[in-house]
């Protein structure tokens, strides 16, 4: 049986710095960071935080986390064309840490431990824009948003569903700055990815939405064109020492997109400014063939957005490519990975078909999708 | 997801399985060891002692990621043939309903006093993956989905597509779920040929298993 082409048929960005992704990319474009100075009692760092209540649609069955779901899946869907009631789409939801933060206002009982959970929170997005079947809620760590389009691909692809909206979402609270800061892995400064001189990573806050759909009416549009997942098995905490993983995720994806590595044009890559992240990365990218494609990271736009990451990352890149425009790396000056990878500097005009989105995060993972026209 | 039809698959095959729940213990169904009453972090680490296990690092891991890692061993002691697999040929789809959030409780409680990074670093439910790939060397795809009950029809649909597709020649598929005095994990084998238990792998043979695991 042959598998079904898969077309992005609308999405939505919703961030500090926008709430759609046309006002995103014009920030961007501007080169806008979210990026503000803070202080708590652990020290001064930078991140990308939201005002307190600037994404809230006033309803109190719903906790933030859900809300800003909300606000993105609307208009991503408002966008779309489809229905969402009838048993032909499926809800995929991407985060890392969910409703956390209610541990830090609310008194622990059994209750709560309910209320944290993230089928809880999957299942009231769900009925809010009453999807009929059971939503799948993806927990992989900092590649939860690659891997939820990935599994959306696949049950699209099989004919499992028409249409999958998926959004990824996580808030910084005090329990994942404080899980950081104890891991040293924050930056003092604003984040400088596959730079000489960086020295770890921004967090920050946001959600994104792709839906995807395999009406033939989309023809035309940019698809996903393969995944490949990957584990180090090396250490929970830190990258592979050789970037060999995450180059054979990259292999899996391309070979699954049937393209070959000369075909991609562009690079989204993880660059999260950590000294090891990006190392391991630069040499994964060489390693799988791609070390002259022009990469970027947008990390110093929004930060380390954990499990909407990679959809945010997914959808700004898909714009560039129907903008003609890569972004910059904002923080990159000079090069300060052993293998000298083309990270964009400066944002460039290109006319460009396909490219290929990575991320890597603690428990070993690595992940590659592949889009393009 | 259960009115969804049914994809055309190749068959393959449950060759084994492990579980860990009320203190009981199977593997391929036969029960092989019994600690009812005890409390979960003890529970575990009788059986660690019981099956006379050594590796270290099993002492500084979180409570869900020394559950799965215990039903791991057990799944592929003495009956996986590692060695006719490639690393990055076998994966793992695992899902729960708790997340990580036993080890959240006891990171943010150290909070209070230190933050400990080596609670943080338990507080994503991939982690029990990402043990388990250390521990046997595997390099595959891998993923963990939160679902609010073991959904059989859906990991069987997701490790068919990986086995299917010539993503995976093996894959570790199921639950491990842990959470304060509530546990339970059962963990299949799925190959392509049909050795060991030589259940065919679907979603009734699998749920099957899950619902005996008690």
């Amino acid at each position: 049986m042959g598998m079904r082409n898969v077309y992005v048929i609308a999405d939505n960005v919703f961030t500090p710095l926008g709430k759609t992704t046309a006002e995103n990319f014009a920030r961007l474009k501007q080169n806008s960071t979210a990026l503000k100075e803070y202080h708590n009692k652990s020290g001064q760092y930078f991140a990308a935080l939201f005002e307190p209540t600037e994404f809230l649609i006033g309803s109190s069955g719903y906790t933030k986390f859900e809300q800003l779901m909300i606000v993105s899946v609307k208009d991503a869907l408002d966008r779309s064309g489809i229905s969402c009631t009838d048993d032909n789409t499926v809800l995929i939801i991407s985060s890392t840490k969910g409703n956390i933060g209610l541990l830090e206002t609310e008194a622990l009982s059994p209750a709560l431990q309910e209320r944290i959970g993230l089928s809880g929170s999957a299942k009231l997005v769900a009925k809010h824009f009453g999807f009929r079947d059971q939503p799948i809620v993806v927990s992989n760590a900092c590649v939860s948003g690659v891997v939820a389009v990935t599994t959306g691909m696949r049950l699209l692809r099989t004919g499992q569903y028409e249409h999958a909206v998926i959004v990824g979402a996580d808030l910084i609270s005090e329990f994942i700055l404080s899980g950081f800061q104890s891991f040293q892995a924050l930056s003092t400064q604003r984040c400088r990815p596959f730079d000489k001189n960086r020295d770890g990573l921004n967090l920050g806050e946001g959600a994104a939405t792709i839906i995807l759909s395999t009406d033939k009416k989309h023809e035309g549009n940019v698809s996903v064109l393969g995944a490949g997942i990957s584990n180090d098995a090396n250490h929970i905490s830190g990258p592979s020492r050789t970037g060999q993983e995450l180059a054979n995720a990259i292999k899996v994806a391309l070979k699954d997109a049937k393209l070959s590595a000369g075909e991609i044009d562009f690079i989204s890559a993880h660059g999260t400014a950590t000294p090891y992240n990006d190392e391991m990365e630069a040499n994964a990218i060489a390693l799988a063939g791609l070390e002259s494609v022009p990469l970027n990271s947008l990390k110093g736009y929004y930060g380390h957005t954990l499990g909407a990451a990679g959809l945010i990352e997914s959808v700004i890149s898909i714009q560039s490519l129907k903008e003609g425009l890569f972004l910059a790396t904002p923080g990159f000056d000079e090069i300060g990975v052993s293998r000298p990878v083309n990270v964009i500097a400066q944002q460039m005009q290109v006319r460009a078909k396909s490219l290929i989105k990575t991320a890597s995060g603690f428990g070993g993972c690595n992940a590659a999708v592949v889009f393009g026209k | 997801m259960e009115q969804r039809i049914k994809i055309l698959s190749a068959t393959h095959f449950i060759t084994s399985t492990s579980s860990i729940c009320n203190g009981f213990v199977r593997k391929d169904g036969k029960l092989l060891f019994d600690g009812v009453g005890s409390e979960g972090a003890a529970f575990m680490l009788s059986l660690y002692q019981h099956f006379c296990f050594n590796y270290p690092k099993f002492y500084k891991m979180d409570n869900l990621a020394k559950l799965g890692w215990l039903a791991a061993e057990l799944l592929l002691t003495d009956d996986f043939k590692q060695a006719a697999y490639q690393a990055g040929r076998v994966g793992l789809v695992l899902a729960n309903k708790n997340s990580s959030l036993d080890d959240d409780i006891r990171y943010w409680q150290s909070v209070k006093e230190i933050a400990s990074p080596s609670l943080f670093v338990y507080t994503l439910p991939n982690i029990v993956i990402g043990e388990i790939c250390i521990r046997h060397g595997f390099k595959g795809e891998h993923t963990f989905y939160i679902q609010e009950k073991f959904d059989a029809n859906f990991i069987v649909q997701q490790v068919n597509y990986l086995l299917d597709n010539d993503i995976l020649d093996a894959c570790i598929c199921g639950w491990v779920d842990f959470m304060a005095r509530d546990f339970k994990a059962v963990l299949y084998l799925v190959e392509k040929r049909a050795e060991g238990l030589a259940l065919e792998f679907n979603s009734e043979k699998a749920a099957s298993v899950f619902n005996v695991s008690t």
